[in-house]
């Protein structure tokens, strides 16, 4: 079973919120799957180099550059914010 | 009208022959909305007033005599996880009530560009989390062919709408088998293609390695066709790639090497389910397909790799979602106050608790023995796989280790519901494409066999999908 202060730091980490009964029952759910995860120890993987068996093979790239083909697009996606000026995103303070 | 034996391609030509028009078409599978969701709960979003005045204008060309693109005219559902322009999306999940989507997803555009009539959008659990169609905010959708059970998820409002004839086709998203699970348990078709096939730009992420859209239909004639107009590379997705025109020469079914993988018709696997697919290799070995038994020893390690890999991805993926964005947002003093209350109480209990088991298993300390790990056992399945395809053409499996489960049955026990993934993650973990079809039923449910293919070689699956539905 994990410690209820590690499912309280995971939940920081992950920045929500839970009550004391939603933690408590994090620690029981998260605690049986992990065991479950044990079963992968019987695997021997000594052989596997991850750098060779990348998951897909048609990785592209690109200029890290701006696209200019729908400059309405950006303009609509910053006005999905809460609260804003002008072009800009505002938040909470970060330090009281 | 009927409309339970309509395709794609009668319908098209029932209105070409003027048999019926495509506004009375729209109308009634959106009367069939209207009169079975109250019960099925299949769509969140309805687009009543838009689809008819689309019917109106395909009525219009007609009438000029005009030629009908591919899609023209067909209505049909996308899973409310993929963005329709101007239309609410909110993949399920409270924190996304309220938002509109600023624009199309390629596929929607792709439909939108053939012809096709979008009729609304799909239930899902939450962010296309869960196996059910139990996890979603907008409320259970049930199996239109016994409402005390689940329709399988997590395209839990595609399957079943496609099934009690609220559209004729739609579209799903499968991560772990969240189009050919529902399709199972619901009596439809449903496909995935290679990772990659379809653009993915505008479907809300969870897992990006393994996201992928797919179609469900009644038939597999269906599947293939909306397959074709939504596949393609795509400058906004740079995992998704052309595929070659006509990959396979002719395929001759008698030809074909049917591989049947021992450990997926073994203990843990329900028995009825077990006779129905041994009964299936019988018809197709009694038309002469070859069939052999084989084995994919690592096969039963998908689930454990899967459940670190997803969650590990959609704790990333989810963390766009923080109240100062888009979304929903909750008031609080501070920013870091805004995060944890927003997230709090806007996600379901299945997304939080994976997104603090990603966050645990990349976590200082952990990475190793959990992601990496995961992502090595992978490899090994990826081997299991390519040995295998050396020998044979097509895996044969069950679709679903179980019957359809009751609605609430697996709610207190997560890791049981994560079972349901069994037979249908190890395609999506090796990117392989994979089609679930109706095999048969226990009683009133249905049951469904997968085929998986090598990647890019949707047209095997196709292809045996259609022969084995005429047995």
């Amino acid at each position: 079973m994990i410690d209820i202060k590690e499912v309280k730091h995971i939940a920081e980490l992950a920045r929500i919120k839970f009550s004391e009964k939603e933690l408590k029952d994090l620690q029981k759910n998260l605690s049986s799957i992990l065991d479950y995860f044990h079963k992968l120890k019987e695997v021997n993987v000594d052989d596997i180099e991850l750098s060779n068996n990348l998951s897909i093979d048609r990785k592209t790239t690109r200029e890290d550059e701006p696209s200019q083909d729908n400059p309405e697009m950006s303009e609509k996606l910053v006005e999905l914010a809460f609260e804003r000026k002008k072009r800009f995103i505002k938040v909470k303070s970060v330090f009281n | 009208m009927d409309v339970s034996s309509l395709t794609i391609r009668k319908i098209q030509k029932g209105l070409t022959d003027k048999k019926f028009s495509c506004e009375d078409l729209t109308k009634t599978y959106l009367g069939n909305i209207q009169k079975t969701d109250k019960e099925i709960n299949a769509f969140i979003t309805v687009f009543d007033k838009q689809a008819v005045e689309e019917a109106r204008r395909v009525d219009g060309l007609i009438s000029k005599g005009k030629k009908l693109l591919a899609l023209e005219g067909v209505p049909l559902a996308i899973k409310d996880n993929m963005l329709v322009s101007g239309q609410k999306c909110t993949a399920g999940s409270k924190i996304l009530e309220n938002y509109v989507a600023p624009y199309d997803a390629t596929v929607v555009k792709k439909i939108k560009k053939q012809g096709g009539i979008i009729l609304g959008k799909t239930n899902l659990d939450e962010f296309a989390m869960g196996a059910s169609g139990e996890y979603s905010a907008y409320g259970v959708t049930k199996n239109p062919h016994s409402s005390e059970h689940v329709p399988g998820g997590s395209s839990s409002g595609s399957a079943a709408a496609v099934s009690a004839d609220m559209c004729p086709v739609a579209l799903g998203s499968d991560t772990a088998g969240s189009v050919r699970y529902p399709s199972s348990l619901c009596g439809v078709v449903g496909m995935k293609p290679t990772y990659g096939a379809v653009s993915r730009c505008g479907l809300i992420a969870m897992a990006s390695s393994l996201d992928q859209i797919g179609p469900i239909a009644k038939n597999v004639e269906d599947a293939e066709i909306l397959f074709n107009e939504i596949k393609g590379k795509d400058s906004m997705d740079a995992t998704s790639y052309e595929q070659l025109q006509e990959i396979s020469k002719k395929i001759d079914i008698k030809n074909l090497r049917i591989g049947v993988v021992k450990e997926c018709l073994r203990d843990g696997i329900q028995k009825e389910i077990i006779d129905i697919t041994k009964a299936s290799i019988d018809k197709l070995e009694k038309q002469g397909a070859k069939i052999e038994t084989v084995s994919l020893p690592h096969i039963e390690y998908g689930i454990a790799c899967y459940y670190i890999i997803m969650p590990a991805e959609a704790s990333s993926n989810l963390a766009r979602y923080d109240g100062v964005k888009f979304g929903k947002t909750k008031e609080a003093k501070d920013l870091l106050n805004t995060y944890l209350e927003t997230r709090g109480e806007f996600f379901g209990k299945e997304v939080k608790r994976r997104i603090m088991l990603g966050t645990y298993c990349l976590s200082a300390g952990y990475y190793d023995s959990y992601y990496l790990k995961a992502q090595k056992v992978i490899v090994k399945i990826k081997e299991d796989f390519d040995n295998i395809f050396k020998k044979v053409d097509l895996l044969l499996t069950p679709t679903s280790p179980f019957l359809p489960f009751k609605l609430g049955e697996r709610l207190t026990d997560p890791l049981s519901m994560y079972m349901a993934d069994l037979l249908t993650v190890p395609a999506n973990l090796a990117g392989l494409p994979a089609i679930s079809v109706p095999a048969g039923s226990v009683g009133k449910l249905p049951v469904g066999i997968q085929f998986m293919a090598p990647q890019y070689e949707e047209e095997r699956i196709f292809k045996i999908a259609k022969f084995f539905e005429t047995l």
